[in-house]
């Protein structure tokens, strides 16, 4: 029996009966991941006009990043405000969520979707509420201002990344540890913290890529020497198409990229 | 955590009030760890939405009024803006569901190794900044861009046709960044499927297609239903792509938001479109909570 004879499903389908959708679903993954990825080949066309593809390659766009004050500036205010917001929001989301699962007091539930809200408002609404508070005291164009925004967004991403670690985790093994003299934040540190490390790292990744990746708060809170690369990025697509965003685009895949095959290869050994 | 300490203890009455006691001021104590995280949301987002929800109630001129609302009945571009909103999420709901559907359906029958591997296909665009992929879609969809190249030399049409700054480009985009969203929950629901069933049905002399649509269809609507939700109110407040793609043709609240704002600075008028996208969302979530039970559609176990 060929491969394309054997029954694919448990309703004795064959693998050829199947071929359409297998053809469908291939088609489908590449309209999902080349437009992703098509920029990195164009960025390093010689020409203005994004072509592909390029009929002379050059490295003249990233020169051109590399060189422009406002770019690097930006760059260094997004690694900046992603890595506090890292800081901050994992802890704070790391807490919130162990409190949670431990914790069986009734408000726990309440609490939670209180947490929650910011996956729920618009994004739009947060960033001109901000931007109106922020208004009032002086936070706006401030990195602080900026960080305290991104980290609301990523605390509730680490919440349910620890939260569902700790289902897969045994509680009564910080139980034991109790029960053998060890006080709570102890057991918590010397028991638990090991078990779910590689999930803390995940939910780190995320926000930090959360807040790196922030367009909309970042229009409207950030600015002047402060301002980021997505809000730089954003009113140069609006203007014109400048191949500078695709130098700066392929830069910004690759670090997604690389943080995504991070939490990849972390995953499986923390089973 | 209260069973466990109080089974070897004496059980005289006062023993058991005071552990109870115990019990609940340490339950407070852990529950007191939330208070960071809940005190920054409070700060953030409740007290500033709060503060929006307040002035879209001030009119004009500084008194309570509800102006704003009025004007959002009465004024036919304030309609328009509505009616496009809920078009484009409509359709790019529809569209997630007719793309998405085959694939999550692809990758549940595959083996769990592979299906790990094709899954990067949702996951690497997912992880991709939205702006990257906005960036990308308009240098494809542009009229000299791949896209128009392509096809005028496949002979599908002769002369560019125009694909971006419009509702075409618009959906494209839009259907393009909230996949993932679909396919996630979907698949999630797949995999839950019991294998036996379609054995039982097989065995039972329906065929594939009809064992598909009586079994597993139903019991991958949950998924379904639940994915093309977070897709639908996703869209609603979407901002970014509309206003790249769109070029200023596609008009939808938040860029009706940022417009009133920057060419108006009415706080009044921005924030009652705000608040009128916030109780339309609350509204959805909370009708789809009554009959799905959307935390575990979304979380996993509730």
């Amino acid at each position: 029996m060929r491969w394309w004879q054997k029954p694919a499903s448990d309703t004795q389908i064959t693998h050829g009966n199947r071929l359409w959708l297998y053809i469908l679903a291939t088609i489908i993954m590449m309209l999902l991941v080349i437009p992703t990825f098509i920029v990195i080949p164009m960025s390093f066309s010689d020409s203005q006009y994004l072509e592909f593809p390029p009929s002379n390659w050059s490295i003249r766009w990233y020169d051109v990043y590399l060189e422009s004050p406002k770019w690097m500036q930006a760059t260094v205010t997004s690694i900046q405000v992603g890595i506090l917001t890292m800081l901050l929001a994992t802890p704070l989301g790391t807490m919130a969520a162990y409190a949670l699962y431990v914790s069986g007091h009734r408000a726990a539930r309440a609490i939670f979707v209180c947490l929650i809200t910011p996956m729920i408002v618009p994004v739009i609404l947060i960033a001109i509420g901000t931007f109106y508070a922020y208004g009032r005291v002086g936070l706006n164009n401030t990195i602080t201002g900026l960080v305290m925004a991104h980290t609301v967004l990523a605390a509730p991403l680490v919440m349910i990344v620890i939260t569902s670690a700790l289902r897969n985790y045994d509680l009564n093994q910080e139980r034991v540890a109790r029960s053998l003299g060890a006080t709570r934040v102890k057991a918590f540190f010397v028991i638990t913290l090991p078990q779910i490390k590689f999930s803390i790292v995940t939910a780190a990744l995320l926000s930090f890529l959360t807040s790196f990746d922030e367009v909309i708060i970042a229009i409207f809170v950030s600015g002047g020497s402060n301002a980021t690369l997505t809000k730089h990025m954003f009113s140069a697509l609006r203007d014109f198409i400048d191949p500078t965003i695709a130098a700066i685009s392929t830069i910004m895949i690759l670090v997604s990229t690389t943080l995504l095959l991070a939490t990849q290869f972390l995953g499986p050994r923390q089973k | 955590m209260s069973s466990g300490t109080a089974q070897d203890v004496d059980r005289n009455p006062m023993n058991e009030r005071l552990l109870r006691a115990q019990d609940v001021s340490e339950q407070r104590m852990l529950l007191s760890l939330a208070t960071p995280a809940l005190l920054m949301i409070v700060a953030i987002v409740l007290i500033p939405v709060g503060w929006l929800f307040y002035l879209s109630f001030i009119g004009n001129d500084g008194q309570l009024s509800l102006e704003h609302y009025q004007k959002m009945v009465e004024y036919k571009s304030y309609a328009r803006v509505f009616v496009t909103t809920f078009q484009v999420s409509i359709l790019t709901t529809l569209l997630c569901i007719l793309i998405g559907y085959p694939l999550a359906y692809f990758l549940a029958m595959l083996p769990q190794r592979m299906a790990g591997f094709f899954m990067l296909a949702v996951l690497l665009p997912f992880w991709t900044s939205l702006l990257v992929r906005t960036y990308a879609w308009l240098v494809l969809l542009q009229k000299n861009g791949i896209l128009n190249d392509f096809a005028i030399s496949a002979g599908i049409w002769e002369t560019p046709v125009k694909l971006v700054h419009n509702m075409t480009g618009t959906l494209i985009g839009m259907a393009h960044i909230m996949l993932p969203f679909l396919v996630l929950p979907l698949y999630g629901a797949m995999r839950k499927i019991e294998r036996d069933m379609m054995h039982a049905a097989a065995n039972l002399g329906a065929t594939p297609i009809q064992a598909f649509w009586k079994i597993y269809f139903p019991l991958s609507l949950s998924g379904m239903v639940a994915g093309s939700l977070i897709v639908f109110v996703l869209c609603l407040g979407f901002y970014v792509t509309p206003a790249v793609l769109g070029g200023g043709r596609v008009v939808m609240v938040a860029t009706q938001i940022t417009a009133i704002l920057e060419n108006q600075f009415n706080w009044g008028a921005a924030s009652a479109l705000g608040v009128v996208l916030l109780v339309a969302t609350i509204v959805i979530l909370y009708l789809a909570g009554r009959f799905l039970k959307l935390d575990v559609a979304l979380f996993g176990k509730s």
